[in-house]
């Protein structure tokens, strides 16, 4: 039997979440035990149903050369901010 | 990664997906856990389900209804983590069925009243859910994530019993009695629930961090948390010993060890009855599940 | 006993009781996916049951509770189709398809009567009953799209066929019939119809059980 996927949004306005996985004949069986599995409680406000063969899973992602002039922790201002300051004459009593 | 790696990973906190790599060891144990999980749960069902066509109110009717599909719910969550590791569902129900498969001790006794449906869902939902919380953060990311859900829907299960209870010890003495009889055949069963106390660290579940707590630990918070609720009702335990040290360790008197291995190997008093309706109604209904299983038309 | 409140026991008497039937599939229907969403569907039948029981319960000076459990059987107004005992799985989709597409025919009628209270209640259950007609509906296609399946829903159906004709009056049966015979690709026989107001010795059997333990302390709280 083919699986779906189930992927259920909390409250209107959230992601939705991969919640767990149904295996059914077709996407009307799908639907009716989806629905009851991930929404009796009226827990999600919707659900999307995905066969598992339509998810393309990537998992590799090689780091291998530190890219960090991309991210935020690529950048160290302290030390030449404290000396533009005082070349500025505005170094605050806090600067060390 | 080694075994040793593997080892050393899951024991800092790491988790495994389901295509990850695992040693033998512990994919084997795993299944055979979550199975054991599921096939409580798929099991649990059957003594409270008869009382599902007994409830003395709608409210408690519906209660029931849902609390047992949430069991049933919980069975297919379970089940799926199986399936996924390669053993397929209909496998899983042959050993269940064929006794291969084991599930947990208190499934396997009679109810008898009322007042067993109120105990079981307040006292046997309580000492299971410190057993599940203990696998929230469980090394296997795809059980610990179906955790969540069946934790949340357990709580539910837990104060419905309690209400139940409640009602009947503030209802006539007839409902009382009915309450203390069920406690007094219960307990035996909730002391040997946690498993016997093997050292947690000599206990695989606990080694591979499948689950994050030992056997006697799990009691023990059991005990912590229940003892008390159930005393301030006016409700005695049947165990003179049982007591909590100043210490905070609650003694009582050592369990039937191989009591708990006699009914779990299926020869508790409902053991074979309950899998003979199980096979019954697996035999009665083959031909739908297979309409189910079939290659789409 | 008014026309309104014999009306609404009617149909809540047959929700209660099929409700009732339907939840002996906890726990064992065939596939754990379909026990799980079979049990919503009798959940939202007794809840059905109880609200109209408590329009009934208002006008009579009693309790849902007391309606539903405390009756004796021959006060129940339940079709006869809804009594009986099948606790088989062709038997239990033919009944559900039955009933649910009667119940159509019935609930259409109601979301326009003159009475508010009612016409709003039966559109609150309507918007239910959509999903128990769809599921209804998919087990269908299911066992007519399957040789062994069809001649099941067949067997299931004829047997069925003269209590499902019971479920409603003279005025709406032949809407329901037609609507049956549309759908059904085997003929369905002009037959006598096992009409409300008999039971079935099933009944008294399920009430017995169904009020052992209310019975065992009247009045008391549970």
């Amino acid at each position: 039997m083919p699986v779906y996927e189930v992927f259920r949004q909390e409250r209107k306005g959230q992601a939705f979440q991969h919640a767990g996985s149904i295996p059914a004949p077709d996407a009307a069986f799908a639907e009716a035990w989806a629905r009851e599995q991930y929404g009796r409680r009226g827990e999600s406000v919707a659900l999307w149903l995905v066969p598992r063969d339509a998810i393309h899973e990537v998992e590799d992602f090689p780091d291998e050369f530190d890219l960090k002039y991309r991210r935020v922790d690529g950048y160290s201002i302290k030390s030449r901010l404290k000396e533009a300051r005082e070349r500025a004459g505005t170094a605050a009593p806090g600067d060390r | 990664m080694d075994e040793q790696e593997f080892l050393e990973y899951v024991q800092a906190g790491g988790q495994v997906e389901v295509g990850d790599w695992m040693p033998d060891d512990y994919r084997s144990r795993l299944v055979k856990f979550v199975e054991m999980h599921a096939g409580s749960e798929l099991m649990g069902v059957l003594p409270e389900r008869e009382w599902i066509l007994r409830a003395p109110t709608l409210q408690r009717k519906l209660a029931l209804t849902a609390k047992v599909q949430d069991e049933v719910g919980h069975a297919q969550l379970l089940y799926r983590v199986v399936e996924d590791l390669g053993k397929p569902r209909e496998s899983s129900l042959d050993d269940l069925l064929s006794g291969k498969a084991k599930f947990h001790n208190v499934f396997h006794y009679a109810t008898a009243s009322w007042g067993d449906v109120g105990v079981i869902a307040w006292l046997v939902d309580a000492a299971a859910i410190v057993s599940q919380k203990a696998l929230l953060k469980s090394s296997y990311a795809p059980y610990a994530r179906i955790m969540k859900k069946i934790c949340w829907e357990e709580s539910f299960h837990i104060l419905h019993g309690r209400d139940v209870v409640l009602a009947m010890v503030t209802g006539t003495e007839g409902q009382r009695e009915l309450v203390q009889e069920a406690v007094n055949r219960w307990w035996p069963p909730l002391m040997q629930f946690h498993g016997n106390p093997i050292p947690r660290d000599d206990d695989p579940m606990y080694v591979w961090r499948i689950k994050s707590q030992g056997n006697e630990e799990a009691r023990q918070q059991f005990l912590e948390g229940y003892v008390p609720q159930v005393r301030e009702l006016g409700l005695e335990l049947p165990d003179p010993k049982l007591r909590r040290r100043d210490d905070g360790v609650w003694e009582y008197t050592e369990p039937d060890w191989d009591e708990l291995r006699h009914v779990v190997t299926g020869h508790g008093p409902m053991s074979e009855q309950r899998l003979d309706l199980r096979r019954l109604a697996r035999a009665n209904s083959a031909w739908a599940t297979q309409l189910l299983l079939a290659e789409a038309a | 006993m008014n026309e309104r409140v014999r009306l609404l026991l009617e149909i809540a008497d047959d929700e209660l009781i099929l409700g009732w039937r339907d939840s002996e599939w906890t726990g064992i229907a065939p596939y754990l996916e379909e026990d799980v969403a079979f049990s919503s569907i009798s959940q939202n039948e007794i809840g059905h049951a109880r609200a109209l029981y408590e329009l009934a319960a208002a006008e009579l000076g009693t309790t849902a509770d007391a309606l539903a459990l405390d009756r004796a059987p021959e006060d129940y107004r339940c079709a006869p189709l809804v009594e009986l005992r099948r606790l088989e799985w062709a038997r239990t989709i033919a009944r559900h398809w039955l009933y649910e597409t009667a119940d159509a025919v019935r609930l259409e009628a109601l979301k326009s009567s003159s009475d508010p209270e009612l016409a709003g209640l039966a559109a609150k259950i309507d918007r239910e009953e959509l999903y128990h007609r769809m599921h209804a509906e998919m087990w269908i296609d299911r066992l007519l799209a399957a040789e062994e399946g069809r001649a099941k829903l067949e067997e299931a159906v004829l047997e069925l066929w003269p209590y499902a004709l019971g479920v409603l009056d003279d005025e709406l049966r032949p809407v329901f019939a037609e609507r049956a015979r549309a759908r059904l690709p085997f003929p369905l026989p002009d037959v006598e119809p096992v009409t409300r107001g008999q039971h079935t010795a099933e009944l008294a059997e399920l009430l017995e059980e169904m009020t052992s333990v209310r019975r065992s302390a009247p009045g008391a709280e549970w």
